[in-house]
């Protein structure tokens, strides 16, 4: 099975996948379960927390790990395409973690791999099991998904997570709250798609515009590469900032997530505030992709 | 009316004649059913006078009977065109276009970042809506904005 993008994950498939997850959580012996099997992580773009808990969940589940994390060294350099490093690398392994640049590229490598596909990030598009641990923390912390105010803040509209997220959580009964200057705002696709879905859009400039409503604070990393001159960047740097003040003024129960790295969103005074969760959810990567690479490698 | 005012177009006695073409998409539907490089004779009619439509454009192709799957593709720029496949000077069969549910091959993705564009592969649209035509790339799954046509 694949796991190209969030729109194509039904509500039965992600409550199924975070149901298993549970499972995961504790540090018991599950390496017998994909004994035998071989992953590649083929990371065309740099990542910490994606590929190293890829890696981590296929060896708790028995399996073995091979790949790259740069494209230095390998043939992509010398001008190979990527169907054909696909075409070759699907017959080593038995279930492939891509991430790439490219917008549909995990799309294009799971019609011509004979192996599954799981797309660990492609481009801005889409980021799904990103989504998956998010939904798993948030489920986490309140039990059920249905009747929270979720505020996603930062840059909306090339963050590749933010979209994914809301898509996902349009599954159940949300109010979304969206917080970023206009240049970074959600895309109107997105914003009628979820409308269409009868979820409740606001779009508002700043956190205190809408912390007191908020049962979740998704902050994103505004990114520097988005922007066309250094100067256009620093208009944005720091405009959003997680500190004492804004937690101040949050509920008692908000949670702050963020699926990092971060560079000055949340300032580190808010890390020891139980509300933090950010941590956390960068940990509920292992248990999430265990449950992700164990249906993608054994069911159809 | 004079005959000398009349529209003189011979009829074909073989092939195939696409009518009520929107007025002026004529040249459109040349080039997205690739006629342009097709050795037999090609008639464009364009801005033709017509009751229902105000004007339209009529394209007749000889000697060469397009099938729907080809046909169909026009409903991308005018949804209301028809198709008659003639044989000896005689429709043979008559039909609408209708747009398939697959784009396939035909549009360039407007996403400038969207893999279609960078590895060897067609591009393939999902027609989401008809009537305001809306298509989602299958690859980067965005919405077209606006129509670009390889």
């Amino acid at each position: 099975m694949d796991f190209i993008s969030t729109r194509s994950m039904s509500k039965d498939l992600i409550e199924d996948i975070l149901k298993e997850a549970k499972k995961y959580e504790p540090k018991k012996d599950f390496s017998s379960v994909l004994k035998g099997k071989v992953l590649a992580t083929l990371f065309f773009e740099p990542s910490t927390r994606t590929q190293f808990s890829f890696q981590s969940a296929m060896e708790r589940l028995g399996g073995n790990v091979l790949g790259f994390s740069t494209i230095e060294g390998t043939s992509v350099k010398k001008g190979e395409t990527l169907t054909d490093t696909i075409k070759m690398i699907s017959s080593y392994v038995d279930c492939i973690v891509i991430r790439h640049p490219q917008e549909g590229s995990a799309k294009l490598a799971a019609e011509v791999s004979p192996v599954p596909v799981i797309n660990a990030g492609d481009g801005s598009h889409d980021h799904p099991t990103q989504t998956l641990l998010d939904l798993y923390t948030i489920k986490d912390s309140f039990k059920s998904l249905d009747g929270l105010n979720v505020g996603i803040c930062g840059d909306l509209r090339y963050g590749r997570t933010g979209r994914p997220l809301s898509v996902g959580l349009s599954n159940w009964d949300v109010k979304l709250h969206y917080i970023s200057p206009p240049q970074l705002s959600m895309d109107k696709g997105t914003i009628k798609f979820l409308r269409d879905k009868k979820i409740e859009v606001r779009e508002v400039l700043k956190i205190e515009d809408a912390i007191k409503e908020l049962d979740v604070l998704y902050m994103t990393r505004i990114q520097r590469e988005r922007f066309p001159t250094e100067e256009e960047y620093l208009k944005f740097k720091g405009v959003y900032v997680v500190d004492k003040r804004i937690m101040d003024m949050a509920p008692e129960k908000m949670i702050v997530m963020h699926p990092l790295p971060r560079v000055d969103e949340i300032v580190t005074e808010v890390d020891s505030d139980p509300r933090a969760q950010y941590f956390n959810q960068a940990k509920n990567g292992v248990p999430v992709r265990m449950s992700v690479l164990n249906k993608a490698i054994t069911e159809k | 009316m004079a005959a000398e005012q009349t529209l003189k177009v011979q009829k074909i006695e073989n092939g195939t004649v696409i009518d009520h073409i929107a007025g002026g998409k004529g040249w459109e539907v040349v080039k997205l059913l690739g006629l342009e490089d097709y050795p037999g004779t090609v008639t464009l009619l364009s801005n033709v006078h017509s009751k229902s439509l105000g004007k339209k454009d009529i394209i007749k192709i000889e000697n060469k009977q397009l099938s729907k799957k080809e046909v169909n593709k026009v409903a991308l720029v005018s949804s209301q065109a028809s198709v008659n496949l003639i044989k000896d000077f005689s429709v043979k069969e008559k039909f609408n276009v209708e747009l398939p549910g697959e784009i396939v091959g035909i549009l360039k993705c407007t996403n400038p970042v969207c893999v279609t564009h960078f590895e060897p592969c067609e591009s393939r649209f999902a027609v989401e809506a008809r009537n305001p035509l809306v298509l989602r790339c299958t690859y980067c799954e965005r919405i077209q904005t606006k129509l670009e046509f390889k």
